[in-house]
């Protein structure tokens, strides 16, 4: 019955796998479990998990959006550089609007001019780190006011106990969930990704589509950003580096198919923290930071492998 | 040893919600030519792919040499002898002649090296024994598809092969290319090869074969010496049932003209297309596959953007429509096939059914889930649908239950005109007749209809007129007592005939 284990490995292969990985973490590290490593974990994924809600809806139409490491970086460096120029708000709408425009920009390459999307965004995310170096003149930019300023307050700040970068998450996590259930929107992103030909007979416009969810990955990028730049109350030229994979490593890890069509919000969330969690225990076991390049790796073979077993019917082809 | 190469033993294979082939059985003689006949989805293809290893069978064996074997996959068939030569050849442009003789199975020593030279030499030998025109090291994306079947046919040699089958193998052949695929087939058999010859063609089957086996819904129907039967026995094996079943027609009772369309184009597709459809009338498009029909509905409908001509929709001049204004308007397009073109098959019926009308489920762009749960209720009921429940993926439904979904997202929204295009392939007998009532009641209630089909009982027994296409043009139009098939074999076939004088 090839069919019933695929079925299991799908559904909590993963799941057990972590549950079993966090038992063995906690047992060498008492700290791991502690509340406040876990309001730590969970401050980190904010950032990450606010990228990856954009990034579901355009892995959804079955595209992919790797620019958005790139413009975490230039986004960030903006936010905190307009805000000694022009003060927080301007800065935050700035910000936002920047990231809306890459989105919309690289929503127009692949959607309506056909490109790939893989190297429309590819190509995006080399260009805009480029663009952080001319912008930022290659120097760090940090907050100049930053024991006045309000601004602190989406990074640092804590709300009825929950760190607000948290809250932020998931007030966002659950907008975009409802949109992608129960709006014409969401079920045109579900229609184009499950079949983009039938979705045409049907009268849905795929280029629109597809554009919008590159609008909507930029502003979660934008948001992302603003939680960033008041974390660290500063932004380094390369503060983005490699959320990319990391991001698209939690999208997949949830389940969301990379071919489009099927997946959800919820298992982002789910997918994101457990790349968290994971990366924080290898931390606390000891391992170097720099192991959870290799974890993205791991991640991503492991959860596009176990897609495409789902969809032949089988695991080893 | 029997003079049987090749026997086919109680073969049965079921995909989900079909049953492709039923206890097939037949044998394959050394040194005949077997035709493989039967309508489109008479399980010629599945068989064809259990023989060479693509399928493999639910129950039944396959017997060969005297001995039950089991091929794993088309290199193990290849190497066993038997050879699948596909209507779309399996072909790597970029490679030489030689390599794709033994693609796959080249010969190389034990460091893994290409033998060039052995390479080289075994396959001038195949090459020269069927009398190619070409050598060896020739690029095969420079050669013609009548060339590039010959290195195919190489392969015969080159693997001594016991059992070649063809598919479809004229398809895209001028005549002379045929005659001189005849020709190497005629050798194949007197080297005392046994050919599988897989066509829709007739002349061609009678030409050629010794034994015709006839399927009809996964089902041998029979199989005669070429010399003892006639086109008329053959055919109505074919079709069987299909000549008995009783079609319903609507009333002739005609409205206001709902379409009109005037000398549309498409350059390399159709050219100068015009008919009209009236409320309450069914029209039919008869064409052989290739003719045109599909795209001209789909250029009508707006998935395809037409060069010239014009569309008026209840006299209005529309443009070149999109396909949102087409729907908007009140236009339906049932399209040629189901899985890519018809149905989000990871879908439920449910959302299935809304999806080409989702402003008529929602508001302020919150969907109506409610409003969605009731319609896909009434026509699960209305349309007798087989499906577990609103949200149970398509995927996994039979096809006619599938095509049921087709139509039950169209109807849903009253459209006043709806097309149809091969709205019963590939479904089973009784699903075809309920959506033969279907379209006849939809035309008595005042739509106006389009139906396209290659089936021409159906054609005529649903439609009060029928245009008939080919190579991209309407040829001729029969209405009342002309639409008979002799007039739209005539029509078509005749027209062929002149094009290719």
């Amino acid at each position: 019955m090839g069919q019933t284990i695929n079925g299991v490995l799908r559904r909590h292969g993963l799941i057990l796998a972590f549950l079993v990985f966090l038992g063995g973490v906690a047992l060498n590290a008492d700290a791991f479990l502690t509340p406040g490593n876990i309001l730590d974990v969970l401050r980190q994924v904010s950032i990450t998990g606010m990228m990856a809600l954009g990034v579901t809806f355009v892995v959804l139409t079955g595209r992919l959006d790797l620019s958005v490491g790139s413009l975490l970086t230039l986004l960030t460096v903006i936010v905190v550089d307009q805000h000694n120029i022009a003060g927080p708000f301007p800065a935050i709408v700035m910000t936002l609007l920047v990231g809306v425009a890459v989105g919309a920009f690289n929503g127009l390459l692949v959607g309506f001019v056909g490109l790939n999307a893989l190297i429309v965004t590819l190509a995006m995310l080399s260009f805009l780190q480029g663009l952080v170096l001319f912008y930022s003149g290659g120097s760090n930019v940090n907050v100049a006011n930053a024991q006045e300023t309000w601004f602190g307050v989406f990074g640092r700040g804590d709300f009825l106990g929950l760190p607000v970068p948290v809250i932020l998450f998931l007030v966002g996590a659950v907008i975009a969930g409802l949109v992608l259930q129960f709006t014409t929107f969401g079920r045109r992103v579900y229609g184009v990704g499950g079949n983009e030909t039938a979705s045409i007979f049907s009268g849905i416009d795929a280029r629109w589509t597809v554009f919008w969810t590159y609008v909507v990955s930029g502003f979660t990028t934008g948001v992302a950003a603003v939680i960033m730049g008041s974390r660290v109350m500063g932004a380094q030229n390369t503060i983005g580096q490699g959320y990319e994979l990391t991001v698209l490593a939690g999208v997949i890890l949830g389940g969301t198919s990379l071919l489009g069509g099927s997946g959800s919000i919820w298992r982002t969330v789910i997918g994101i923290s457990m790349l968290g969690f994971i990366q924080n225990g290898l931390l606390l076991l000891g391992f170097p930071y720099y192991v959870q390049w290799l974890v993205t790796w791991a991640v991503i073979i492991i959860a596009v492998w176990i897609d495409l077993g789902a969809k032949r019917g089988r695991i080893f082809a | 040893m029997d003079d049987v190469i090749l026997k086919v033993e109680g073969i049965t294979k079921t995909f989900p919600g079909v049953k492709a082939l039923d206890n097939v059985s037949f044998d394959i003689r050394p040194g005949e030519v077997h035709a493989l006949v039967g309508e489109n989805g008479a399980g010629k293809s599945t068989l064809m792919k259990a023989l060479a290893g693509l399928h493999k069978p639910d129950s039944g064996q396959i017997v060969y040499q005297g001995a039950p074997t089991e091929v794993t996959g088309p290199l193990d068939a290849r190497q066993k002898g038997i050879l699948l030569i596909h209507q779309e050849l399996s072909l790597s442009p970029e490679l030489s002649v030689a390599e794709n003789i033994y693609l796959g199975a080249w010969p190389t020593n034990r460091f893994g090296v290409l033998k060039k030279r052995e390479l080289r030499r075994n396959a001038s030998k195949a090459l020269e024994a069927l009398g190619c025109g070409f050598g060896p090291d020739v690029r095969v994306g420079t050669l013609s598809v009548a060339m590039q079947q010959m290195v195919e046919i190489a392969r015969a040699e080159a693997f001594s092969a016991n059992v070649v089958i063809f598919d479809e193998p004229t398809a895209s052949l001028t005549d002379t290319e045929k005659d001189q695929l005849f020709h190497t087939i005629r050798g194949l058999k007197a080297r005392g090869v046994g050919i599988v010859y897989i066509s829709h063609k007739m002349d061609e089957i009678f030409d050629i074969t010794d034994r015709i086996t006839v399927l009809r819904d996964g089902q041998v129907q029979g199989t005669v010496d070429t010399a003892d039967t006639d086109l008329n026995q053959v055919t109505r094996m074919m079709i069987g049932r299909t000549l008995d079943t009783f079609f319903v027609k609507a009333k002739a009772e005609f409205g206001e003209e709902v379409l009109r369309v005037e000398e549309l184009s498409k350059s390399g597709l159709f050219q100068d297309v015009s008919f009209s459809v009236r409320e309450g009338e069914v029209l039919g498009l008869y064409g052989l596959v290739g003719a045109g029909r599909s795209e001209v509905v789909e250029t009508v409908f707006g998935v395809r953007r037409a060069d010239g001509g014009k569309i008026f929709w209840k006299g209005g001049d529309i443009a070149l429509p999109t396909p949102r204004q087409s729907i908007d308007m009140g236009m339906a397009l049932v399209p040629e096939s189901r899985k890519e073109q018809g149905l989000v098959l990871m879908m439920g019926g449910r959302e299935n059914t809304s999806l080409p009308h989702l402003s008529l489920f929602s508001e302020l762009s919150v969907m109506n889930r409610p409003k969605e749960l009731a319609t896909f209720e009434k026509y699960r009921s209305a349309l007798s649908i087989k499906t577990t429940g609103p949200d149970q993926a398509v995927s996994q439904l039979s096809g006619g239950n599938q095509q049921k979904f087709v139509l039950a997202k169209w109807l849903c929204a009253d459209p006043k005109l709806i097309i149809l295009d091969e709205p019963t392939r590939g479904i089973d007998v009784g699903s075809k007749s309920a959506i033969h009532e279907l379209i006849a009641d939809l035309a008595e209630r005042g739509l106006a209809v389009i139906v396209i089909s290659s089936e021409m009982p159906e054609v005529l027994g649903v439609s009060h007129r029928v245009l008939a296409m080919s190579e991209g043009a309407v040829v001729a139009e029969f209405e009342g007592d002309d639409m008979t098939e002799e007039n739209l074999i005539d029509a078509v076939s005749h027209h062929r005939g002149e094009a290719a004088a």
